[in-house]
């Protein structure tokens, strides 16, 4: 029997520990798992080190783990979104390090972790500063530097449907770095909007087959990153509450519940 | 710029725009040619942006902003959609830059400043991997500084791989000899460019000028 569904998000991500590696799905709010993230922060892990194509917007899913102190260094491409405040000061700081890889080298690295391959060759950064302390190498002519396969610990991620064996389908531009991370990450936590019965999903349509997943948990009205920020809300909020209900304890933000 | 950068683009192609001034070429492309707008977060068949107050937050450009699909989108995960970036499968990438060299250098993602939070997204995937490079830019820098220049002083995207360079006063190619000026904005002379431009400039060759 196998049925990956697990009840709560604090469940889903109760094992994470101290020290861990966290990939986490999301380009800017398409993608973003912000329930789980919200329940990593309530859970405590701390040391992480954590990989997104950024570092999260205003002070809600990722800004708000990394505003927590629990991110000891991001792996991303893009930190400098647009309201994105909370990295900037951390890493000024010196509080959280930063690994920076372009975007294309990110997914490939990710892609090789979970493929096996613990290495490659890419033209991507040749002579930029992006290259320096890195192997080059050159094929046929061409200068190629060499780039790590990047696995992790876990992996966040949010899909839009998935059956209990963890088969995922995903919303549009939303995939994104999902599938590439699921094959990476020793333990794969998805939140879904909904969960059906194997057979229900087309198989033909499956992006990413049950194999690479292992928890499922339904969360079927996700916060919107963008809705939130523009709303000026933290997590947890300021009066404290926290939780899968600290939406509907912001009665005065939003007076008919969450969106 | 941009308009004039969209008379360059061919029927058929699959295009990357960068983020900025780049966006807009699409609105220009000629009637009558079929252009596939690709963006790296996973997106093949790009459309023009939602009404305002529509679409769906999780349908964005590589600028996050909302956007649409056309009739024969497709989606598919950031390791594929570098595939067809570093795998050549994208004829041509339109992208702002900081500074160009002569030789084609690029250098559009960092200023290099102490207090810079360096930030790179996708652009050296693009650059080296896409198979022809333009670049849309204003000639100068806001205080009149040259960004055509002899060698970039900024931190590089990547070495030798800007084609054309389409400036507010000309369009240039980026040639073993130099900065070779092929079209100048209507009233610009090329004195006015050349005093603009910190690397060899060259003038429209007098065979390019007999054809217009």
């Amino acid at each position: 029997m196998i049925d990956k569904r697990v009840t709560s998000v604090a469940e889903a991500v109760a094992d994470i520990f101290d020290g861990a590696t966290v990939m986490v799905g999301g380009f800017g709010e398409a993608g973003s798992p912000i329930e789980l993230i919200h329940a990593l922060v309530d859970q405590g892990a701390a040391d992480l080190t954590v990989v997104n194509n950024n570092t999260g917007s205003g002070e809600v899913g990722l800004a708000a783990l990394i505003k927590a102190g629990r991110v000891s260094k991001m792996i991303c491409s893009y930190p400098r979104t647009a309201n994105s405040t909370v990295f900037p000061e951390l890493y000024r700081s010196g509080r959280t390090a930063l690994d920076l890889v372009p975007q294309g080298t990110l997914a490939e690295r990710i892609r090789a972790g979970g493929a096996g391959i613990p290495a490659f060759y890419t033209a991507t950064s040749v002579g930029t500063p992006l290259e320096e302390g890195k192997e080059v190498r050159t094929i046929e002519g061409r200068d190629y530097v060499l780039e790590y396969g990047l696995t992790a610990d876990f992996a966040l991620i949010k899909c839009l449907r998935a059956d209990y064996h963890g088969n995922l389908v995903f919303n549009k531009t939303a995939r994104n770095f999902a599938p590439v991370m699921a094959t990476a990450s020793k333990t794969t936590i998805v939140q879904t909007m909904e969960v059906v019965t194997p057979g229900e999903l087309d198989p033909e349509s499956i992006v990413t087959p049950g194999i690479f997943v292992d928890r499922i948990v339904t969360v079927d009205n996700p916060a919107l990153e963008s809705e939130l920020v523009a709303r000026g809300v933290s997590y947890p909020c300021r009066s404290g509450c926290r939780g899968t209900r600290w939406l509907q304890e912001l009665p005065s933000i939003f007076p008919t519940g969450p969106m | 710029m941009a308009a004039r950068a969209a008379l360059d683009i061919p029927d058929g192609s699959y295009v990357n725009l960068g983020i900025g001034i780049p966006e807009k070429v699409a609105a220009y492309v000629p009637e009558g040619r079929e252009v596939i707008y690709h963006t790296e977060n996973g997106l093949l068949g790009m459309g023009p942006a939602p009404m305002e107050g529509t679409g769906d937050p999780e349908l964005i450009n590589a600028g996050k902003r909302r956007v649409t699909a056309v009739p024969g989108a497709s989606f598919f995960h950031h390791a594929d959609s570098f595939v067809m970036i570093r795998g050549g499968h994208i004829d041509l990438c339109v992208l702002g830059a900081l500074q160009v060299a002569q030789n084609g250098d690029l250098a559009n993602w960092s200023t290099g400043a102490p207090d810079a939070i360096p930030a790179v997204g996708g652009a050296m995937d693009l650059v080296a991997g896409v198979n022809t490079i333009y670049v849309i830019t204003q000639h100068t820098t806001r205080t009149g500084e040259p960004k055509l220049v002899e060698s970039c002083t900024y931190p590089l995207t990547s070495r030798g791989v800007v084609d054309r360079i389409y400036t507010d006063l000309a369009v240039i190619d980026v040639t073993d000899e130099g900065f070779q000026v092929v079209e100048l904005s209507p009233g610009v002379e090329f004195e006015y460019v050349e005093e603009r431009t910190a690397g060899e400039l060259l003038p429209i060759p007098d065979a390019l000028r007999e054809v217009k």
